[in-house]
């Protein structure tokens, strides 16, 4: 016994693009497992897929501009993924949220038009396909606006919202409902437990009825319940007799970790398997072929065997790509070759922090087909892809599941072909 | 290196937190009560005031139950459970340790006390006024699910079996929930492996320590786990024979949290042991995997809940229970997502956070009253007997499972379940 397992295909991470990728495979048949670090970005980002949101002016049509930026940029991860599968993913995901095991809750818009949505500090922010949660918010319907806070969440401030909001010709204003939760300090999270609970709906309504006033929508940050966020809309909006929708919040993402349910349940009921705490500590290789990576278990590391793996880790952010103290950038899994990486006397950083950083597009590099260079069974997913800038054009969350998406359906072909050349 | 230089890799990992709040949505006990403000705030945030020989700065941390979960998710690797089990233990140490921690902490003590008198001790645990008298007295709660003793010892029956000789060998490690509580998982455990083609030894053993260690006694269970390590040491005859044990917490002490936890990373002994240890369903799978694990399975028409001790979790291999149960024809297995019973081994038998393990457990009690399963198959013992407690469901070990899927039920001596 040596603690080693054997899949068709392994994926690396268990953010969106991992989980979307890794879903996906085990759909088409493959024996998959997900091995992660750590929870990833789901739990973080907002849990609206934004696919491109500036370019640099503010997109309106997405799949209009994706195929216009396939076209300038060729580097880009769009121009090869296109935008007629950022399509298919995108709907893909709409009916995975759909079934998932929140009730009723689903996902709304396209790829035709971005909403405009209020961020946590009042500027409007463009996405393409969003939790029915966010849906009120969109700008081009907005009303009269209250923006709710509670005094328990301190990282949230109504007042801040609704005043940039009303410089962004928003009819808008903040107040702070003083409701006791328990706690001195709380997050989104530690509420959106109270909002699965109708009782507790009901006597929030209750107490916010008299504070709305005229408002025809009313905002809360976004903590609308984490299993049944779908009833909890409803139950408000019926209460209070006004549209409601949430505001995305710093950290952690309540609507992320509702995404990040779906998604891992749509994997173990493909018949997929997740790993956490296994973060990747050593590879094997024969030429172009990954053979294996061993990952950290107690005791000693677990190797896992597979035909293809999926890197999903993602970029500097998470750690997986670094730039040493020597001024060496290096990808950490699988020591893959990275693409994008200033040459030895250009310059690394722009001293404005908002202007193009040199080092801002660097990510594994890849072919026409995201497969790592110099591999034949590694495809690449989500951050770790180079050539975008994603906090830049709003683009991550559509790069992630559009990759993710296009990473199982360019190793499901390979998968299939060779299962057929053993028959 | 030294025991100081080990301290500080471990709290080197504090550099690696970026705060994102990971850990505090996964944390039972800080999203069930607001006595603990959760594991970023009791680890990465509090351990910057944490000066050497000044007093403890954050009592809170006491209410950690040292489930792990913060520590398997930190995308960042920070090992925040061990470093908030750092901080439990100078706790202890400046506050004193109450008589009940020294006493429930010591499954061999208790094993060996209830287990002649077991007609009186069960009697006595289910008798309500002593149960209150020792809630007033020990501060167990009065409520809370404590094991009934087996009356009979599973060593005694090892020592009267004979393993087939095989090539394949393995040292099995029962721990103390089999040893004085239910003996009849062993035997099952044994006969699975013995079916598969093991010869299986038992060693001489005791308690790994991880209940003195999770109530902040280090020193007891540095003392515990060395003695362990070094009876099963002499049992590892070739390179090939491997430990395996079926209580997951038990077996994951061995493999990394008394090395990691109590700075035991010196340990010879313990070294070979964590390199060599398995949790059964780990193993099995394995042996799946290579096709050599016999699939004679016979249908269980059944439906059942499995979930994931946050100790099984803590050996970072995903759940192998769960591959191994969809081995089982017309076997119906619900997996259940809530993260954590609420019992953390004997947290939620002391009377001040027994609220709390309720509390924690409910979404899992929850969720297996919502699943229709008639069972619940759960790889840690402490956790069968919450989750019991809390559905009223009978639980079982997902070996057992496999154990009837087998037939083996009806060629080795009826268990006494």
């Amino acid at each position: 016994m040596n603690r080693r397992k054997r899949y068709d295909a392994v994926v690396i991470g268990a953010g969106t693009a991992g989980l979307v990728a890794g879903t996906r495979l085990a759909q088409s048949g493959a024996s998959v497992c997900v091995v992660a670090k750590g929870v990833g970005s789901t739990h973080l980002a907002p849990g609206t897929i934004d696919a491109l949101g500036y370019m640099p002016e503010r997109v309106q049509e997405p799949a209009t501009a994706i195929a216009r930026l396939a076209e300038a940029d060729p580097g880009h991860p769009y121009a090869s993924i296109g935008a007629e599968l950022v399509s298919e993913a995108a709907e893909w995901l709409i009916t995975t949220v759909a079934s998932g095991p929140a009730p009723g809750y689903r996902y709304v818009g396209n790829l035709e038009r971005n909403f405009l949505l209020p961020t946590a500090v009042g500027a409007l922010k463009p996405s393409a396909v969003i939790p029915e949660t966010f849906a009120a918010g969109d700008s081009s319907q907005l009303g009269r606006l209250v923006v709710v806070g509670l005094p328990a969440l301190r990282d949230f401030h109504p007042e801040l919202c609704a005043a940039n909001l009303q410089a962004a010709g928003v009819d808008a204003r903040g107040i702070t409902i003083d409701v006791s939760v328990d706690r001195a300090d709380s997050s989104t999270l530690g509420i959106s437990r109270l909002f699965d609970d109708p009782t507790w709906r009901t006597s929030f309504a209750a107490r916010l009825t008299p504070l709305v006033r005229a408002a025809d929508h009313v905002a809360l940050p976004a903590m609308l319940g984490l299993k049944d966020p779908h009833g909890a809309l409803h139950d408000l909006e019926n209460k209070l007799g006004r549209r409601v929708f949430e505001i995305s919040t710093l950290p952690p993402s309540v609507p992320g970790m509702r995404l990040y349910e779906i998604l891992s349940h749509a994997l173990r009921a493909a018949g997929g398997s997740l790993a956490f705490g296994a973060g990747v500590v050593a590879h094997e290789r024969d030429g172009e072929r990954i053979l294996s990576v061993d990952t950290e278990s107690a005791g000693s590391p677990t190797t896992y065997e597979a035909d293809a793996f999926v890197l999903a880790s993602g970029g500097f952010h998470s750690g997986a790509i670094t730039l040493d103290s020597h001024w060496l950038a290096h990808e950490l899994v699988l020591d893959l070759p990275l693409q994008g990486v200033p040459g030895k006397d250009e310059p690394r950083f722009s001293a404005a922090y908002f202007d193009e950083q040199p080092m801002a597009r660097v990510g594994v590099a890849v072919d026409a087909e995201q497969r790592a260079l110099g591999t034949s069974n590694v495809v690449v997913a989500g951050a770790s892809l180079p050539g975008a800038v994603p906090w830049r054009e709003a683009s991550g969350e559509g790069i992630a599941l559009s990759s993710g998406y296009r990473a199982a359906q360019v190793l499901a072909g390979q998968l299939s072909k060779r299962t057929e050349a053993l028959r | 290196m030294t025991d100081l230089a080990e301290l500080a890799v471990l709290r080197g990992t504090l550099d690696h937190c970026v705060k994102c709040t990971i850990c505090e949505t996964v944390c039972p006990v800080s999203n069930a009560s607001p006595l603990f403000p959760g594991p970023k705030y009791a680890g990465p945030q509090s351990e910057r005031y944490r000066v050497h020989d000044d007093p403890s700065v954050d009592l809170s941390v006491d209410y950690c139950s040292g489930c792990g979960i913060c520590s398997q998710v930190c995308p960042q690797g920070v090992k925040i459970a061990e470093i908030n089990a750092q901080a439990r233990n100078k706790l202890k140490r400046e506050h004193g340790v109450p008589l009940r921690d020294r006493i429930v902490t010591r499954p061999t003590w208790l094993g060996r006390a209830g287990t002649p008198t077991a007609g009186l001790a069960n009697w006595s645990l289910q008798f309500r006024p002593l149960r209150i008298l020792v809630e007033k007295l020990l501060k167990v709660h009065r409520d809370a699910p404590v094991p009934k003793f087996a009356g009979r010892r599973f060593s005694k029956w090892a020592k009267g079996h004979t393993s087939p000789t095989a090539r394949r060998k393995v040292v099995y490690f029962h721990g103390c929930g089999t040893e004085y509580y239910e003996p009849w998982e062993g035997e099952r455990v044994v006969a699975v492996l013995e079916h598969n083609g093991f010869e299986v030894t038992v060693p001489k053993q005791d308690c790994c320590g991880l209940p003195l260690q999770s109530s902040g006694l280090f020193d007891d269970a540095r003392r515990v786990v060395k003695r362990l390590a070094k009876n099963l040491v002499p049992h590892l005859t070739d390179a090939d024979t491997i430990i395996v044990g079926n209580a997951t917490s038990c077996t994951l002490m061995l493999k990394r949290e008394a090395r990691e936890v109590l700075g035991l990373e010196q340990d010879a002994d313990l070294a070979l042991v964590a390199e060599r240890t398995y949790d059964i369903c780990e193993l099995l799978l394995e042996l799946h995997q290579r096709g050599e694990l016999r699939t004679d399975f016979q249908p269980v028409r059944e439906t059942i809940a499995y979930h994931a001790p946050c100790q099984q979790q803590g050996h970072w291999i995903g759940k192998p229970a769960l591959d191994l149960l969809a081995l089982i024809p017309e076997l119906e297995t619900r997996e259940m997502n809530a993260r954590c019973c609420g019992i953390a081994g004997t947290y939620g038998l002391k009377a001040e956070k027994y609220e709390i393990a309720m509390a924690v457990g409910r979404d899992l009690f929850q969720q297996v009253d919502d699943s229709g399963a008639q069972a619940v198959a759960c790889d840690s013992e402490t956790c069968r007997w919450q989750i019991t407690h809390g559905t009223q469901l009978p639980s079982a070990h997902p070996i057992d499972y496999l154990y009837r899927a087998y037939g083996l039920a009806e060629t080795v001596p009826a268990a006494d379940a």
